[in-house]
This record gives structure tokens, sequence and C-alpha cells, in this order.
């Protein structure tokens, strides 16, 4: 046996794998390979300066207005899940991408991507729910488009909306402004539509009463910019989930955010749910709730603003903004030590045991 | 949540740690086996709030990170085939093979799919007659019974598209095949405690008295771990040397007696391979004769050359805690959860992943 463990020293690990030259589902989950992409390959083709802000939304300025405008695909599975299907989902994900630049959303386009085979019923019934969402948010479905693929080459119904709203005056918000000092603002509790989607999924032998949280946070975020001017910046923590979010503003700033892990509300089901899955909420995605960076000074008056919100009566602070350790995402742990919250990297892939 | 919460307050926990440091009066070096058990470790701080002197070094319990090259390139060999359709738990999907991993193949459209439970893959082939569906059933004794009872439920539907890619091993022997090496330096260890939870205590405590070694079952939370690190340096300051179980909210020193039974039914014990640590005798379990048409090495004619496993990577050495995955040259750089040069990067309960994703701000990296 100890010859067995002597002669081991020289055992290692196979080489790594080749440059990665095949999309995987991971380039789509929000984390590193994503951001790996954009840069490679999106960004090294259409660079220009508006682009290069990567945040959830472009602002141009076209005859002295300024116009926030984002896009955003839909291939949610299954179409119908407790609390929303794929159409309340297109609308809602498309107005909080321009609502986390501070605009109103104005217009929406809709475009379809339909498999050979689907059911009118069910298309007609995503639209009345795309009708129903959007006239709750004020906002008009004023384009759209409809392509049909052949049986197999998609997955029964994929929607684009694409969004254009107005940044009033004096609102200017990115993910490059968090500065030492500044605190970090939680609008409710993470993980519920991440796992309200997993629970409907084929496999998972779990009942859970989760319902996404999926809402349209245009009207939260205008009451945050009433009650202060001194918001550096919001994201909504969709795929991904909170920490990736967070990663984007700690490296397009240059600065260290730190969590206190006690703060973070998550809910006894969703955190149960993980717990089971062997996945962390921190990582699952949101699609109703934002993470506001703000000075220090207006905290409580935002918070004050966001309780009075029914989409922000949970909201709480979670963390700081710091300089120790710029690019990086940490979390002073209910034990009192430090570690760091990292981009999620690939898939977040469910542990053996 | 009940049995979640206190364990993780972090008064109980700093309370522990106290206690701790005012029994330990000199350096030791101690063993946490299991993976999971290291990832509380790094995602708390654990070994922060530990005196200086008191060494946590990590062992070989990553089922993961000890499933060998073979095996992966087995598994992805089977699964590019038209035919078959491979089912796996999910954090075998990134593991580098000698040129490729599972995601991989899935991308270039073989049917790779992830369970949670390997009786959804005899669900899957009672409902796909035409494909030929294979379960890859590695891991420690935990997932033991479940995918033993894969094989059974599969021979009793009389199922023919069924097979099981087997590459299971055993705790106790890895154990004492580090306790054997003349390199080691662990002085006390942490036992795993779902392991136990199946396979009860047995088996450790005739380890405890063959190698006067100190061994606590312990659980997974933070309070586990450190209620388990406090019981053994009680025992080692007192020159101590039984078997302990911190973990009893779980483990009952019998175990599991249906899951043993189950597992005795549909395996033996055998002769194992470890990734990054070789063979070790009677160190795994393979499929009893009765088995065999559920053995896909059996059903699948796969003429596969044994790969080298070259160069740089030191997990041989982090595996069976002779280095820390920061002694690594590569580690932080050239080896990355998103570019692994070795499974313990990969896997959620690698040692090396643990280091990268909760700690290298403090190592410089």
């Amino acid at each position: 046996m100890a010859e067995v463990i002597k002669s081991i020293a020289t055992l290692a690990c196979p080489s790594p794998l080749p440059a990665k030259d095949t999309v995987l589902l991971g380039h789509g989950s929000g984390g590193t390979l994503s951001a790996d992409l954009i840069r490679d390959v999106f960004l090294a083709a259409f660079q220009n300066p508006v682009l290069d802000r990567l945040d959830d939304q472009a602002i141009v300025t076209i005859n002295g207005s300024r116009l926030a405008f984002t896009t955003d695909s839909f291939v949610v599975k299954p179409l119908f899940f407790p609390g929303g299907d794929i159409g309340s989902l297109a609308v809602h994900g498309t107005i909080n991408d321009l609502a986390m630049g501070g605009a109103k959303p104005l217009f929406l386009s809709a475009a379809f991507i339909l498999e050979e085979g689907l059911s009118i019923d069910v298309l007609r019934q995503v639209v009345h729910s795309m009708r129903d969402a959007a006239a709750a948010a004020g906002v008009s479905i004023v384009t759209g488009d409809t392509k049909v693929v052949e049986k197999g080459s998609g997955d029964q119904l994929f929607i684009n909306t694409t969004g254009i709203g107005v940044v009033p005056e004096g609102v200017n918000l990115s993910a490059s402004q968090a500065h030492p000092g500044d605190v970090v603002l939680l609008s409710g509790p993470i993980g519920d539509h991440g796992i309200a989607i997993l629970a409907q999924r084929a496999g998972l032998e779990f009942e859970s009463c989760i319902a996404s949280d999926s809402a349209a946070l245009h009207g939260l975020v205008s009451d945050m910019l009433a009650a202060s001017a001194e918001i550096r910046c919001m994201r909504d923590p969709t795929r991904g989930g909170m920490s990736s979010s967070l990663n984007e503003i700690a490296a397009s700033s240059k600065v260290e955010i730190e969590l206190i892990e006690d703060r973070i509300p998550i809910h006894d089901e969703v955190r149960g749910a993980c717990e089971m899955l062997g996945l962390d909420p921190l990582y699952v995605a949101n699609e109703g709730k934002l993470i506001a960076i703000v000075a220090p000074e207006r905290a409580k008056d935002l918070l004050s603003a966001m309780r009075r919100h029914p989409l922000g009566r949970e909201a709480c602070l979670i963390g700081r903004v710091c300089g120790a350790h710029p690019g990086l995402v940490t979390m002073r742990t209910a034990l009192g030590t430090h570690r760091i919250v990292d981009m999620l990297s690939g898939d977040q892939l469910p542990r053996i045991c | 949540m009940k049995y979640l919460d206190e364990y993780r307050d972090g008064r109980i926990a700093r309370a522990l740690a106290g206690q701790i440091a005012d029994y330990c009066t000199r350096p030791w070096v101690l063993m946490e086996i299991c993976g999971g058990q290291t990832h509380t470790i790094m995602r708390y701080g654990i070994d922060d709030l530990l005196p200086k002197g008191l060494e946590l070094v990590h062992g070989p319990g990553c089922p993961v990170c000890v499933t060998p090259l073979e095996t992966i390139d087995r598994a992805i060999a089977l699964a590019m085939r038209p035919d078959v359709t491979l089912v796996s738990y999910g954090d075998m999907l990134r593991v580098p093979g000698s040129s490729s991993d599972l995601l991989r193949a899935k991308a270039q459209g073989a049917d790779v799919r992830i369970a949670y439970s390997p009786a959804e893959a005899v669900r899957i082939a009672a409902s796909n007659p035409e494909r030929k569906v294979v379960f890859l059933a590695i891991g420690f004794e935990t997932t033991a019974p479940a995918n033993a009872m894969a094989a059974w439920m599969a021979k009793r539907q009389g199922l023919r598209n069924f097979s099981l890619l087997v590459s299971h091993v055993l705790v106790p022997p890895a154990i004492r095949a580090l306790l054997a090496s003349p390199e080691n330096r662990v002085q006390g260890f942490i036992a795993p405690g779902h392991v136990c939870t199946v396979m009860g205590c047995g088996e450790y405590e005739t380890l405890v008295r063959e190698f006067r070694v100190p061994i606590v079952v312990g659980g997974f939370e933070p309070a586990d771990i450190l209620q388990a690190v406090l019981m053994l340096v009680k025992q080692l300051e007192a020159g101590t040397a039984i078997l302990e179980n911190q973990y009893v909210r779980s483990v009952s020193y019998e175990g599991n007696k249906l899951a043993r039974k189950v597992v005795a039914e549909v395996f033996e014990v055998a002769d194992q391979k470890w990734r990054g640590i070789g063979s070790i005798p009677k160190s795994g379990l393979r499929l009893r004769e009765e088995y065999a048409a559920f053995e896909a090495n059996r059903v699948f004619d796969l003429q596969l050359i044994t790969p080298d496993e070259p160069a740089e990577c030191i997990s041989a050495r982090v595996l069976q805690g002779l280095s820390k995955p920061t002694d690594c040259p590569a580690f932080g750089f050239r080896c990355t959860p998103d570019n692994p040069l070795g499974a313990p990067m990969v896997s959620s309960e690698g040692a090396c992943s643990a280091y990268y994703r909760y700690r290298r701000h403090a190592t410089a990296v």
C-alpha cells in the first residue's frame, strides 16, 4: 500500500481541454462563459462607446432627448409556471431592463419564433398574457414579427421583445458609478423565479408553492428616483442571480462589494429547495427584484420609499461598497469570517450528494 | 429552518471555536474526509476561526474528483453513440476526460441528461425502449444504495436497455492507504457523516484500533465541523484514540440496514482505481455476476486505451492532504473552474474549487 501511495506523487491531472470552440449551455447562463462570449465575439465585432458600457440598456441621445433602448429574448421552459408565463415574462423583462437605466418605458416590440405544431390556443393564451402585462405596466406593443420553424428546430415558442423608454432629466445610472462607502439595497427575497421554474421541470420530484416573482419594476424605480437622486446604479438580478449582477458592478466600478450574509432575504421554501438540489440562491434567477447601489446618507430615505411600494415591501440593506479588493464581491458570513462570492462559472450543476 | 439555522448560528460557532482554542496546546493536523465538509470549511472560513497550528487538510472524499479518467472517457464514448442516452449526476458533466467532457459531447448532439436520482434513468429506459440508457453510477457509499436500487429495479422490470457504468469507491480503504503512507501527517480524521449514515461506524472502529488514530464521524454544517474538531482536539490532547459520533442526528452505529442490504445484493467489493491516487485494493464496488447484464462495460464493446495523466496538476497530493490547492503553481492562473486542469477544480466538492471560489482573495491570487 505504501508503494502505491509513494508512486503516485508523479500522477497528475489531464491537460486543459482545447480552447472553447463550441457553444455550451453555460454560455447562456449569465456567468463567466457569457461574459467571455460577449467580450470575445460580440464586443469584438460591434464595439462602440454606447455598447461598451455593458449596462442592461443603451442610453442614446436623439434631438436632445435621452432614450433608453434594450432587447431581450425569452426561451423559458415550461411556457406556463406559477406566477407567470413566457408572455408576461417577456414584457416584464424588457421593461425592467429599461427601468434599471432609470427610464420610463413607453413602447415594446414583440417578435415570435413559433415551432410548427404549436397549438394556436397556447399562443393566444401567451399573447393575451402579454397584452395584460403591457396594459398593467402602461406600455404599448407597437410592432412585431412572426417566424415559423420546422418541428424540432425550436422548442414550441421563443419570444423577443425590444423596448424604448425616456430617461428623465438628471437621472444618470450606470454600473461604473459605485464608490467605496456606498451601500447595497435589495428590493426583496431572492431566488423565487429560478426555483419556481426548476420545480416545474420534468424529473424533479418535489412540489413547491413557490411562485415566480415576475413583475415590472419601473413603478418602484420611479418612486425611488423621486426619493433621491443619489442612486449610482441599479440592476435586476435575472439569470446568473444576484452574484452575477454584483460581480458586473464590482468589475465595472473597480470596487469591492461586501455582502452581509445574515441580511440577505431568502424565502424558507427557496432555501429548502436550494439545499435539497445543491444550488446556491445567490446564483438563482429573479424576475422582479432589483439591486441599487446608493449613497450611504440616502439609504434610509430610499429604503422607506421602497418599502411603501408593493414590490419593495421587504427591501433591505444587504452590503456596502469598499475598496480593499477591487473587482471582487465578498461576503461577511454568519460566522464573522470573510469569503468570495464568485461569478457563476458555466451552469450551476447539481451536486452528486 | 430547523436542523440548518442552529448549525449555522454564528454565536454557537464562535463558542465552539473558543473551546477549541482553550483545549488546544500543541499543533495538530486533522483531515476532513468528505468534499462536502471541505466546502463548508472554505465557504464559512472555519479555518480562520481555529487557533494557529491547528491545521485542517482536505481528504479524498470528492466522488467526482477520484473517478478515473478512463471512466469519463468511456462515458463520453458511450454518450456519442447515436443509440445511447447517457444519464448522470450533474457535476460529472464538466469533469475533463482525456480530450472532452460530457457537456461538450452534449453540445455535439450526444443525448446526455442530468438526473437527481438513478431511478429517473430507469424510468427513461422503461419509457424509451428504443434507446440504450446508461447511468454513470459513481460515488462513495452514499450513492451506492440508490445506484444499486436502479440495477435492482431494472432487473425486476426485466429491462434490456438499461445499464450502469460503475465507478464506486469506498472510504475506509482510502483512510487505510493514507495512514499506511510514509508521508502521512494526519493525526485525526473527521469521517464522512453521510457515508456513515448508510454504512454505520463499524469499519472506522477497526481503523481506530489498528492505527491508534482518533476518528470522529462528523456532519456538514459549520457547527458540526467545529464540534468534530473539538472532539478530536480533546482526544489528541488527552492522548486517547477512540471512535466518536458527532453526527448523531443522522448516523447510527449500524447504519441503514435496508440500504446496506440492497448494496450487498447488487454490488461486491473489488480493487478500484482512484483518479489522482492510483489503485487501492478492495476499495471499490462492482456489479455482482447476477447483475452482469446491467454492466455497461459488458453490454458495449468499448476498445479504449487507458489514458495517461500528464503534467502540471498536483491533485494527487491535494487529494491525499499532502498539499494545499494554493501550493499548486497553476492554481488560479492556468487552472480555474472555467478551464480546469484537474477534477478538484471542477466539482462543487473539490478542494481546489472551494479555495478558488471562496478564498482566493486571502491567498493573493
